[in-house]
């Protein structure tokens, strides 16, 4: 077990190492930092002194790879591959392009991410199991089909529309809430409920029709019949023995996403004006802030791996047939 | 005649698929799944949808200059035939069936007075003397004309058939099915001269910021999301079908590589990747204009572009499927007694394991195209979509928004956008799930 | 014998779309006999245990004029109480004891759960309880396996479990429906024994359901036989061996191999076709941090035998002894084999690419599966003409046809064949295609990996036949793999006895069967049901 959690953390290296290079050549080889530059400072009648100093004050001005004027172990160390890339594993994120620090900017903005995110997955999944649940004890009724329907119908609305329309119902119609915006402490929950509301519902359509699938696959299996020769009730049958099965990999599926949710929705928080990990990354998009955007990637790996290795793990603790070696 | 990148890709597909289904005719492992799929009625209403949207996505797809035309503009076989309407350009917001503009301007009467009202549109309505008592009654009239020619197109279509069958003693509707699809076939045709009828007078959808109209925007996208919902998938196809195979044959080092390359892939949120990849695309198409003239081939580069990185972030799912599946072939018996007789692996590759896993190569394909119609708006929402000056759905609804705070607010570019889009995605899911119905083998028994 | 304890009258079972699965039966259960079901796949026995139960599938419809339990009117009980008859009052075992228990709940629970269900006792009382239940089915040290879960089990221990659990509210009929089936031939005699003894000790019915006839004869009182959904004969059980009276009852019980009449060809004695000296399979077994080779799984540990040409060796052993990955091993069709392979004077392991390829070719394979063991996206003349495809690139197309009918033709089935696809043949005519597949690259040596063992006993017969016949005609040897002892004697020249990767007995068919020396080979032969007359 703990040499398997070893191995793994182990793998996790090529695989960041990977992430570094593929966001490297992205974005230092296919265009120039003279091309960003020129970019950033508006395309036409721009100095080379200006692009100059736009670099230096930046800290692309080094060399790719190799820095020939450098010596030693410096010829590696002074180049933007090792300054911008390299470091980026010991989570020093450094200085995004506007001139702030992306290191702290994270640390402050992660939590309201976290604040919708989880209410938003752990509320979306107690919805959609107990409707998938619904449908699988009502199987093969008009209660069933019509579900059914309303799932891929749900299922077929741009998730644009689940939050235009939460925010004209809800917001600006019933006054209910508030339309967008954020607080601290306490206070955020206001803000806070009609997003949840809405990633729940606009969720539903294609979670609950995956997890019933997930349920009748269970319901055909032997032991299923073996329950109910037992003398269990088809409710007793699906609680205990149906559930109990199919929710590893519901479970072990949230597991891989609970690191990213710090990551926060992209579209949820910029509707919603929430200072997340989300509207950030939606900003440094806009304003081609390309620090920030690859500071956003490589977190988001890192936050991806963990979260493989913490599914690894969860197998072994819900499924007792899996043991790791 | 122009072909844009993306034309001649969406044209490839359809010789392709089209060469496929001769090939593939009178297979006999397909005629269950295919019957099974005719006889059912959601899914094949969801392909008459579908094959609507495909036409117009098609025709649009038909990109040539006007000889006479001194704009240097490129334009498609549906732009020439929509002219009238593509041309009825308003000053700004008007809306549905309006004949007035949606707000309200300072206008100086013939007798010179100056007064604050709602003016008259420049082309919606232009022919009612009088719009509050009379554009009821013309909207009903103009209606029921459109529908009766679409109705008359339909019948004539339709008897001419019916008079065939009959000759060869052969029943044009011999099931509940073939009278849906019928049904439905008529509600398109005729719903949609009606639509086309009402349009060369009044904006049905109203007209946008800049006085454009909706509905032409809005078929428009369909050409937008077609392209990007089919040619993503012949993008990530070879890549997923290639890599997926290899590495489930052959195991080994092989495939730690691909397993390697996948889950980096992975890992990287594909949002961001998409962002970072677009963001990269449009650095280098500012950086070399030249390049890049026309704003029609400039805007299609973008799309094309699009797809491209949409289908390199997505084929790992598919990949891993077909891996999964290869493996478990891999091990079957008639693989072994393929190797025991001394045939190749290339030949077995080919001959036992590529067509075993064709039904789940089909089945995502469809199933991903809901899915990528979807991401397209959201990601156009988000700017790293398809170009600002592309027809697109997303575009459209990002446009909206902004007058979202409007009193009375501004709905109709909404509606519009979510009208077709979710006709579009809700066709393709039926028929996705008739799809997968019949040819998941797993499903085969629970009918 | 006294008052039926279960009555079936006119029970009839048909799916949504299709024809009667089970077509108006009657039969009779009586308390504390054993009834046995007989009838081969398809038959429509296990679907009427089922009806019984009422644990048909959701698409089956279900229609008697009385289904009674102890003249109590089963068909009268709403679905709801119903629930105290299942596990109470009838008992239900399976065939297939892995995939009938919860795979994520401990074995000890899952006897529990009956014991609530149906009875108000005390925490203590049911641990009691479920231990005493685990001593019955003589689970070895019951307090420790109490927290096991059914993957740490045995495929036996596993099978005790379920009867630990149909037997925990002590119900008065025991449904058995081939609870052996899956199991090795020496664990299925234990289960049998443990049965009887449970039916014994609690005095109740117990209801078996088989294919195996010689298994039944040793165990029931009362016999019915089901051939396509109805009950053709049915006869206690010294009456209906003794004295068959319908035709199939007849056939079934002609087609049993008996192992009193072995093989005894006079063969001179040859070169060697194949010879193996020393062979071996090895799996690595990789861990720690880098996954070194840290040891072996030994699945085939240094074999060695001889086959002559003409001639067929059997090669006999239980599940995992490492029987069919000698077969595989020797086609180089999995990785980890070593040792000489020896095939008409020729090395095989020092051959290598296309010359290896071509002399492979003359070792041919039948499998067991005859569902997975043809592409089912090819034609039946694509797949029987694919190895020459391959190895004679230069035949024309019209030679290989004529090939084709010439190769259907030698394993009985019509020439129509060739343009038709697998699935629409029987088991039988599948494993004949098998056949005439392997034959079409002219092989000398035919691999057979249980080629029988998933078909039934009539039609068993028929391919034993037909590759006696070739045998006869091509010069042809076969290594026979099984696990059906019964069936060697009416094939092999020689036998080899395979236990834990090695063989542990080799000889001549007669000396192997009738004077065994190992004690494996005796336990083995001990545990094969013969058909009892008496």
């Amino acid at each position: 077990m703990i040499q398997y959690i070893i191995r793994r953390f182990l793998y996790a290296i090529p695989l960041l190492f990977g992430v570094n290079v593929l966001t490297f050549v992205l974005f230092f080889i296919v265009n120039s930092p003279d091309d960003m530059a020129r970019m950033q400072l508006g395309q036409k009648h721009v100095t080379e002194q200006a692009v100059e100093n736009w670099k230096k004050q930046r800290g692309y001005d080094l060399p790719l790879l190799w820095n020939e004027q450098q010596r030693g172990f410096d010829k590696v160390k002074q180049t933007i591959f090792f300054q911008k890339s390299i470091n980026l594993f010991t989570f020093e994120f450094g200085i995004s392009d506007s001139g702030r620090n992306i290191g702290a900017d994270i640390k402050q903005r992660m939590w309201p991410s976290l604040a919708i995110a989880l209410p938003s997955l752990l509320v979306g999944l107690l919805v959609n199991i107990t409707v998938a649940l619904m449908m699988v004890l009502f199987r093969n009724s008009y209660l069933e089909f019509s579900s059914i329907v309303l799932c891929v119908i749900l299922m077929s609305i741009s998730s644009l529309f689940y939050i235009i329309g939460g925010q004209f119902v809800i917001g600006k119609l019933l006054k209910l809430v508030p339309i967008s915006g954020y607080d601290d402490g306490l206070a955020a929950i206001k803000f806070l409920i009609l997003p949840v509301i809405i990633s729940v519902v606009a969720g539903i359509g294609s979670s609950a029709r995956w997890y019933r699938t997930l349920f009748l696959e269970e319901v055909n299996k032997d032991y299923v019949r073996t329950a109910r020769a037992k003398g269990l009730t088809e409710t007793q049958t699906l609680f205990k023995h149906v559930l109990q099965n199919a929710l590893i990999p519901i479970l072990t599926g949230v597991v891989v996403v609970l690191p990213l949710l710090f990551m926060g929705s992209l579209i949820l928080e910029s509707f919603f004006s929430i200072p997340g990990l989300g509207s950030y990354t939606i900003d440094a998009i806009n304003r081609q802030d390309f620090a920030i955007v690859r500071s956003m990637v490589f977190l988001g790996s890192v936050l991806y791996i963990v979260g493989l290795l913490l599914t690894d793990i969860s197998y072994t603790i819900v499924d007792p047939r899996v043991r790791l070696s | 005649m122009i072909v844009l990148w993306t034309d001649g890709l969406l044209f490839l597909l359809v010789l392709m698929i089209v060469s496929l289904g001769f090939y593939l005719r009178g297979k006999e492992h397909l005629q269950r799944p295919l019957a099974k799929i005719k006889s059912s009625r959601a899914g094949m209403v969801a392909l008459v949808v579908l094959f609507f949207f495909v036409i117009i996505g098609l025709m649009d797809s038909i990109h040539f200059k006007l000889a006479n035309d001194k704009t240097n503009e490129v334009i498609s076989l549906l732009d020439y035939w929509a002219t009238p309407i593509r041309e009825q350009q308003e000053k700004s917001y008007s809306a549905p069936f309006s004949a007035y503009l949606y707000s309200k301007e300072l206008i100086r009467s013939e007798d010179g007075v100056q007064r604050w009202t709602y003016s008259r549109l420049k082309y919606g309505g232009r022919h009612l003397i009088n719009p509050e008592t009379e554009k009821t009654q013309d909207i009903a009239k103009k209606a029921a004309l459109g529908f009766v020619k679409g109705a008359a197109l339909f019948g004539f279509v339709f008897f001419l058939l019916w008079g065939l069958r009959k000759q060869q003693n052969k029943v044009l509707l011999p099931n509940k099915t073939s009278k849906a699809v019928w049904l439905t076939t008529f509600v398109m045709v005729s719903g949609s001269y009606t639509l086309i009828d009402l349009s060369t007078w009044y904006h049905v959808l109203g007209t946008d910021k800049v006085g454009e109209d909706v509905f032409y925007q809005t078929v428009k996208s369909i050409r937008t999301g077609l392209v990007i919902g089919t040619l993503t998938t012949l993008i990530m196809l070879p890549l997923a079908i290639v890599f997926g195979i290899l590495a489930g044959f052959f195991r080994g080092w092989v495939d730690d590589v691909i397993q390697y390359i996948y889950t980096t892939l992975n890992s990287i949120p594909s949002v961001l990747l998409i962002a970072a990849s677009i963001l990269m695309v449009q650095v280098y198409m500012a950086n070399n204009e030249d390049q890049f003239t026309n704003l029609v081939v400039r805007a299609d580069m973008r799309l094309f572009f699009l797809c491209l990185i949409l289908g390199v972030t997505s084929w790992t799912g598919l990949c891993r499927l077909l891996r999964a599946e290869t493996m478990k072939l891999r091990e079957m018996e008639y693989v072994q007694a393929a190797q025991a007789l001394g045939v190749r692996r290339r030949i077995i590759l080919i001959r036992h394991i590529l067509p075993n896993v064709m039904h789940i190569v089909l089945i995502s394909v469809v199933l991903d195209f809901s899915s990528l119609v979807l991401a397209e708006a959201v990601l156009s929402y988000i700017n790293i979509g398809v170009d600002p000056t592309t027809y697109s759905w997303g575009n459209m609804i990002n446009g909206a928004r902004l007058e979202m705070a409007r009193e009375p607010i501004v709905w109709w570019s909404l509606l519009a956008s979510f009208l077709f889009m979710f006709s579009l995605v809700l066709a393709a899911n039926i028929f996705a799930d008739t799809v997968r119905d019949a040819f998941d083998p797993r499903r085969a028994n629970n009918d | 014998m006294t008052e039926a304890l279960l009555r079936v009258k006119d029970l009839s079972v048909a799916f949504n779309h299709g024809d009667k699965v089970v077509n108006s039966i009657n039969f009779e259960v009586f308390s504390g006999e054993t009834f046995a079901l007989v009838g081969e796949s398809g038959s429509g026995k296990s679907i009427t245990a089922l009806s019984v139960m009422r644990l048909l599938p959701e698409n089956a419809r279900l229609k008697a004029t009385e289904i009674c339990l102890a003249d109590e009117n089963l068909l009268a009980i709403p679905e709801i109480d119903f629930c105290n008859i299942r596990g109470r009052r009838i008992g239900m075992i399976f065939q297939d004891p892995m995939a009938s228990l919860n795979p994520v709940m401990t074995i000890g629970d899952q006897i529990a759960e009956v014991l609530e269900l149906h009875f108000s006792m005390s925490r203590q009382e049911i641990a009691d309880r479920v231990l005493k239940l685990l001593k019955q089915v003589e689970i070895p040290e019951p307090e420790r396996k109490f927290r096991d879960y059914p993957h740490q089990l045995s495929g036996g221990q596993r099978q005790r479990i379920m009867i630990a659990i149909a037997l925990a509210a002590e119900p008065n009929l025991l449904i058995a429906d081939e609870p052996t089936t899956a199991l090795d031939v020496t664990i299925q005699k234990q289960i049998l024994e443990l049965l009887n003894r449970i039916q014994k000790q609690n005095n109740m019915a117990l209801w078996l359901i088989s294919h195996d006839l010689a298994l039944v004869s040793n165990l029931a009182d009362r016999v019915a036989v089901m051939q396509k959904g109805e009950i053709v004969e049915a006869a206690p059980t010294d009456v209906f061996f003794s004295q068959p009276k319908h035709p199939y009852t007849k056939k079934l019980l002609a087609a049993l191999p008996s192992m009193e009449s072995c093989l005894n060809r006079p063969l001179k004695e040859q070169q060697p076709l194949l010879k193996l000296k020393d062979f071996k399979v090895y799996y690595p077994i990789r861990k720690g941090i880098f996954k070194r080779v840290v040891g072996y799984v030994r699945a085939v540990d240094g074999v060695s035998f001889e086959l002559q040409q003409g001639k067929t060796l059997a090669l006999v052993g239980e599940s995992g002894c490492g029987k069919t990955t000698l077969g595989k091993g020797l086609l180089g069709l999995i990785p980890g084999a070593s040792g000489e392979v020896w095939f008409e004077g020729a090395l095989l392991n020092q051959l290598s690419g296309n010359e290896l390829r071509l002399k492979r070719s003359e070792i041919q394979i039948v499998f067991q599966d005859p569902f997975s063991s043809m592409n089912p996206r090819m034609l039946v003349g694509e797949i029987i003409d694919e190895g020459i495809r391959a190895l004679h690139p230069e035949v024309t197309a019209l030679d290989r046809k004529k090939r084709v009918e010439n190769l259907l033709r030698q394993v009985d089935l019509p020439m129509e064949a060739a343009n038709r696809y697998p699935h629409e043949f029987s088991g039988g005519q599948r494993q004949r295609i098998c056949i005439a597949r392997a034959l079409a690259v002219n092989p000398k040596l035919i691999v057979c990996d249980e080629p029988t063992s998933a078909l039934d006993v009539s039609v068993q017969a028929q391919i034993i036949e037909l590759l006696k016949s070739l045998q006869k005609d091509q010069g042809l040897s076969y290594l026979f793999i099984t696990h059906n002892i019964a069936v060697v004697a009416e094939i092999a020249d020689d036998v080899a006895v395979m236990n834990k990767g090695k063989i542990v007995e080799y000889g001549k068919v007669e000396q192997v069967l009738k004077t065994p020396n190992h004690e494996y080979t005796k336990t083995l032969l001990s545990a094969v049901p013969i058909l009892n007359m008496n």
